[in-house]
C-alpha cells in the first residue's frame, strides 16, 4: 500500500495550503497519472490536476514528484517509492503561482517564451520549394524542437527562484532553437537581447534543468551552445561573456582561477559603477578573512594545462 | 459580450492553420479547453504526406488515387482532387513558417514510407512530426498576437444559431467557471476526435466529442460516424500509439508463433497494408488464439533495424516503449494491440469547410469545420496514415479563407446573450443539483467496455442492438450521479461530467449508424455482411437529432476520377 501525499490548495475554501493522505495499492505498471486519475475518479472528486495525452508529448501533467518536477504520465509510481518508502509526496510545480492544488499559472512561463521572439525570422523571401538545409544542419536544432514546453525546467530552476527576471531554461532552448537554425538569419540580433541581464550568462550551469528535462531538450546544454555562438559572433560587450573569457585567460595562464582578477575582468576596467558595486563585497570578504592570496600562483604544470589549450585549439 | 469577426475552436493543426488564414485581414479569437501547445495534433508522429518526389518520383494522381483507393471508394473525389494537389505548397508553407524536418543528403525535406500508399511520401521530423508543426504553428500564432487573441483553457459548451445563420457561442472560462458569450460573425470548429469512448485509444483525455456534440446539439447532422480507425499499433493495455512510421521504416508484425501474419492478409503490401486491413488482421490473429503468450496482443519488431537506426528515425518510440512499459524496441519487440485512434466521420462539410446540414449540401451560414470534427469527406471509409496532418493543414487553411471571405461580408448576427447564457448556466446547474449514487467513473468505463467489445474492429447486428440499449442504460444512470467538487474555481470534476455527457451521445450515434450500415467497408466491418455493398451503401451516413431520438439520412458520394473497385493489397 502506498501512500501519496498531495499539497492541495484551494483559495475558495482556504487560505493556506495544505497536505492530504490517499492510500492507494497500486497496479504494477501504473504510472503516477494513472493514481492520479485512480484517486480523482474513485476517491475525491475535488482534486485537481491538469492531463491530456498521457503519453509525454503534451505537457500538461507537469508536477513535483518527491521534490523534483515530473510529467506525472511518464513516471512509474513505483519508481517514487525509493528507499523502501512508502509515501509519495506530490506537489506543484514551483516558481509559479499556484491556481488550484497541483495546477499553476503559467502566464510568466510564456510571456518569457514570447520574449525570445520565438518563431522564424527571415530576411529573403522563401524559395519556391522547401529552404534546403542538411542533415547536419537539421541535427543543430534537433534535440530543441522536442520540447513540449511542460515547465518542468521552469519549476526547478535555482536562477529562477532568486531572480524572477531571468528568462528561464525553457525560453532560453526556444532560443536556442532559432539561433541554431541554419533557416534563420536573425542571430546576432538574438545574441544580443539574449546578452542581456536576465538572459543566457545569467544561468549558473547547475544543470538541474536537464535533469528535469522529460525530452531530449535538456536546457542546460542549449544554453551553453548560444553561449558558445555568442562568444564566436562577438558580442562580449557584457558582464556574462566577459567573465567567460577571462575564466578561460586564467586558467590558460597558470592553471587555475584569478579570483581578484575575475570579478574586475567581468565588470570590465571602465565599468565603474559595475566596480564600485564590487568594493562592498570585497571589504566583506576582506574583513571574513575570505580574500584570495593576493599573489597568484600557477599550479605545477601549467605547462600540461596549456598543451590542451593548443591541442583543442582554444 | 466577448466580439471577435471570427472565433475558432479548439488550437491544434487546423484551428491554427485557420487562424494564421483569417488574421491576414481580420480579428481572430482562438479558443481552447487546453493551451495550444497541448493539441493532440502534437501526439501524431509518423509523418504528413504530400507528393513532393523528394526520394521517388510521385505525383498528386497517384496520391489521389491512394487515398481513394485507401478509403474503400467512399471519399468525395472532387475534395479528394483539391486537397492532394494543395499538399506539396502547404508543406513548402510549413517549411517556410520555420517547421523542422527531417532531411535528405542533398538538404531536402526526407519522405518515407508509409501503409497504403504507393510511393514514399510521408515528409516527416523524426517520429514527432505532429509536434513539430504544431509547434511551428504556434509559434506564427504568437508572431501574429496582435491580431489573435488566445483563450488557453476555456471550454467551448454550445453553439448559437439564430434565424437560420451561427452568430457566436457559449463558453466558459475553466478557470474562474465563468460563463461568457463569445458574438461573432463566423465559427470555425476544429475541436478534434472522440477516440476516448473507446477503452483501448490513442486520443487524449481532450478528445471526447465536444464540438460534433455541439454542432448536433444544435439541428446539425454528423457525417458517417460509423467509420472510426483503429490504429494496428497502439500500445498492449493502454493504446499508447507506436507509429506506423515503425512498420515504414521497416518494422515486422509477429504473431504469437513469431510468423509475420501479414503475408496471409496483404502479401503485397505486408505490414504496410492500410490500417483497416492491418487491425482486422491483427484482431484475427489475437481471435484465433495466436497472441503473444495467448494474450490480446502482438509484437512489433524493430530488432533488426538496429540501434542507429532507431535512434535516429523513431527515438521517441524507444523512449515510450522505456518509460512506459520497460521494453526497449532495440532489443525486444512491442506488445501491441488495435486502438481507437481517428473518426473519418464528423460534421458534414463541402470542400471549403462550409459545414453543410443535408444531401443537396445546403450550408449553415457563418459555421465552419476542419480537420478531424469535420466530415469532408476526403478519407472516405478509411483514412491513410499521414493524411489527418495534411488534412488538418490543408483544410486549415482553406476554411480560414472562406470564414474571412463570409465574415469579410457579413454584420454580426442576432444574440440572445441572457437567453443563450442561461441555457448553458441551467446545464452546470443541473449536474451541481445531481444527488444521485451513480459513480461517472463506472459509467465511463462501461461506455468504453462496451464500445471496445460491441462497436470495435468486428461488429455485427445482435452486439450493435446490445450496444446501443447498454449506451441507453448509461445515459440514464448518467442522470443520477453526483459532482463532489462545488466550486467554480479550476472545477476539472465539471467539465469531465459534461464531457462525459458528449460521449455518451456520440457512442450512441457511432452504434446506430454501424447498425444501420450493412455492408463492410474500410474501418467498419460487419461480421455478418462482410462484403462491400456498393448497390445499397455506396453513400454517406447522415445522423440527425429529432425528439430524443436519432434520424437517419444521406449524403451521395462524389466520385470523379476513380470509380469503385475492389480493394486488395
Amino acid at each position: 500500500m502506498a501512500k501519496f501525499r498531495i499539497k492541495r490548495y484551494n483559495p475558495e475554501k482556504q487560505a493556506d495550503a495544505y497536505y492530504e493522505e490517499y492510500d492507494y495499492d497500486f497496479p504494477e505498471g501504473a504510472t503516477l497519472l494513472d493514481c492520479l486519475n485512480h484517486i480523482k475518479w474513485n476517491m475525491d472528486g475535488t482534486l485537481t490536476y491538469r492531463m491530456s495525452c498521457r503519453s509525454a508529448i503534451c505537457g500538461s501533467c507537469g508536477m513535483k514528484g518527491n521534490g523534483h518536477a515530473l510529467l506525472a504520465c511518464q513516471r512509474q509510481a513505483a519508481h517514487l517509492l525509493k528507499d523502501g518508502s512508502d509515501t509519495i509526496t506530490i506537489e506543484p510545480l514551483g516558481n509559479m503561482p499556484v491556481i488550484k492544488d497541483l495546477v499553476t499559472d503559467f502566464q510568466q512561463f510564456w510571456d518569457k517564451v514570447d520574449q525570445v521572439k520565438p518563431y522564424l525570422k527571415t530576411k529573403d523571401k522563401p524559395p519556391e520549394k522547401e529552404r534546403e538545409q542538411s542533415p547536419h544542419e537539421f541535427r543543430k536544432i534537433d534535440e530543441a524542437t522536442t520540447c513540449i514546453m511542460c515547465g518542468a525546467c521552469y519549476s526547478d530552476c535555482n536562477v529562477l527562484e532568486v531572480d524572477k527576471n531571468f528568462l528561464g531554461p525553457a525560453a532560453l532552448a526556444k532560443a536556442q532553437r532559432f539561433v541554431g537554425d541554419s533557416r534563420d538569419q536573425a542571430t546576432r540580433e538574438r545574441i544580443k537581447e539574449l546578452s542581456k541581464p536576465g538572459g543566457m550568462w545569467d544561468c549558473t550551469h547547475c544543470g538541474e534543468c536537464v535533469e528535469r528535462c522529460p525530452k531530449p531538450a535538456e536546457p542546460f546544454y542549449r544554453i551553453k551552445e548560444l553561449m558558445a555562438v555568442g562568444l564566436k559572433e562577438g558580442v562580449t560587450n557584457n558582464v556574462g561573456a566577459r567573465h567567460a573569457l577571462s575564466f578561460v585567460k586564467s586558467v590558460k595562464h597558470s592553471g587555475r582561477l584569478n579570483e581578484n582578477k575575475i570579478p574586475v575582468e567581468s565588470m570590465g576596467y571602465f565599468n565603474i559603477k559595475g566596480l564600485l558595486d564590487l568594493v562592498p563585497v570585497g571589504l566583506r570578504m576582506l574583513l571574513k578573512m575570505k580574500i584570495p592570496p593576493i599573489i597568484h600562483k600557477p599550479v605545477d604544470d601549467v605547462k600540461d594545462v596549456q598543451r590542451i589549450f593548443e591541442e583543442f585549439g582554444e | 459580450m466577448i466580439k471577435h469577426d471570427v472565433l475558432i475552436v479548439g488550437a491544434g493543426l487546423a484551428g491554427m492553420r485557420a487562424a494564421l488564414e483569417v488574421c491576414k485581414e481580420l480579428d481572430v479569437g482562438l479558443l481552447t479547453k487546453v493551451y495550444p501547445s497541448r493539441s493532440h495534433s502534437g501526439a501524431a508522429q509518423g509523418g504528413i504526406a504530400a507528393a513532393l518526389g523528394n526520394s521517388e518520383e510521385d505525383s498528386w494522381e497517384e496520391h489521389m488515387f491512394d487515398t481513394v483507393k485507401g478509403g474503400d471508394y467512399l471519399s468525395d473525389q472532387d475534395a479528394v482532387e483539391e486537397y492532394v494537389k494543395a499538399a506539396p505548397r502547404i508543406i513548402y508553407e510549413l517549411e517556410h513558417m520555420g517547421c523542422a524536418f527531417s532531411r535528405t543528403e542533398d538538404g531536402k525535406i526526407a519522405q518515407r514510407s508509409f501503409g497504403g500508399h504507393s510511393k514514399p511520401r510521408a515528409c516527416f521530423s523524426a517520429d514527432r512530426t505532429g509536434h513539430a508543426i504544431l509547434h511551428a504553428l504556434h509559434e506564427q500564432v504568437l508572431k501574429n498576437a496582435k491580431s489573435i487573441k488566445i483563450y488557453s483553457e476555456w471550454y467551448m459548451h454550445q453553439l448559437v444559431i439564430e434565424e437560420g445563420r451561427c452568430s457566436g457561442v457559449v463558453v466558459s472560462d475553466i478557470r474562474t467557471g465563468e460563463v461568457e458569450v463569445i458574438h461573432a460573425k463566423a465559427v470555425i470548429f476544429a475541436t478534434g476526435g472522440y477516440g476516448r469512448v473507446f477503452k483501448i485509444t490513442t486520443n487524449a483525455f481532450a478528445s471526447t466529442a465536444d464540438g460534433a456534440m455541439a454542432a448536433f446539439h444544435a439541428g446539425i447532422p454528423l457525417e458517417d460516424p460509423e467509420f472510426v480507425q483503429f490504429h494496428p499499433s497502439g500500445l498492449y493495455r493502454q493504446g499508447i500509439l507506436f507509429s506506423e512510421a515503425a512498420r515504414g521504416e521497416g518494422g515486422y508484425l509477429l504473431n504469437g508463433n513469431g510468423d509475420r501474419f501479414m503475408e496471409q492478409y496483404a502479401p503485397s503490401r505486408m505490414e504496410l497494408a492500410p490500417r483497416d486491413i492491418v487491425a482486422r488482421a491483427e484482431q484475427s490473429e489475437i481471435d484465433a488464439g495466436r497472441g503473444v503468450n495467448g494474450e490480446a496482443c502482438i509484437h512489433l519488431d524493430l530488432r533488426h533495424l538496429g540501434e542507429a537506426r532507431i535512434m535516429e528515425r523513431l527515438p521517441q518510440i524507444r523512449q515510450l516503449g522505456i518509460d512506459f512499459i520497460g521494453v526497449d524496441c532495440v532489443k525486444d519487440p512491442l506488445p501491441i494491440q488495435p486502438s481507437a485512434h481517428y473518426s473519418m466521420g464528423g460534421i458534414p462539410t463541402d470542400m471549403h469547410g462550409q459545414v453543410v446540414i443535408d444531401g443537396d449540401g445546403t450550408p449553415m451560414e457563418g459555421f465552419f469545420a476542419a480537420g478531424e470534427c469535420a466530415c469532408v469527406s476526403v478519407h472516405g471509409a478509411n483514412r491513410l496514415g499521414t493524411n489527418s496532418l495534411l488534412e488538418a493543414t490543408v483544410f486549415g487553411e482553406r476554411t480560414g479563407r472562406s470564414a474571412l471571405e463570409y465574415a469579410k461580408n457579413a454584420e454580426f448576427g442576432k444574440i440572445n446573450e441572457s437567453h443563450e447564457k442561461a441555457r448553458v448556466l441551467n446545464q452546470i446547474e443541473e449536474i451541481f443539483q445531481r444527488d444521485g449514487s451513480e459513480s461517472y467513473n463506472d459509467i465511463r468505463n462501461e461506455m468504453k467496455e462496451v464500445m471496445m467489445d460491441k462497436c470495435g474492429v468486428f461488429r455485427d447486428a445482435d452486439n450493435l442492438k446490445s450496444c446501443v440499449a447498454a449506451i441507453q442504460g448509461l445515459k440514464e444512470r448518467c442522470k443520477k450521479g453526483k459532482v463532489t467538487d462545488k466550486g467554480q474555481l479550476f472545477n476539472t470534476e465539471v467539465y469531465e461530467i459534461i464531457e462525459l455527457g458528449n460521449m455518451l451521445e456520440m457512442a450512441e450515434i457511432i452504434a446506430t449508424a454501424a447498425l444501420a450500415r450493412q455492408e463492410s467497408r474500410g474501418g467498419h466491418y460487419r461480421t455478418d455482411f462482410p462484403k462491400r455493398d456498393d448497390q445499397e451503401f455506396l453513400k454517406h451516413t447522415l445522423v440527425y437529432p429529432k425528439n430524443g431520438e436519432l434520424e437517419l439520412k444521406h449524403r451521395p458520394v462524389v466520385i470523379t476520377r476513380y470509380q469503385p473497385k475492389e480493394r486488395t493489397y
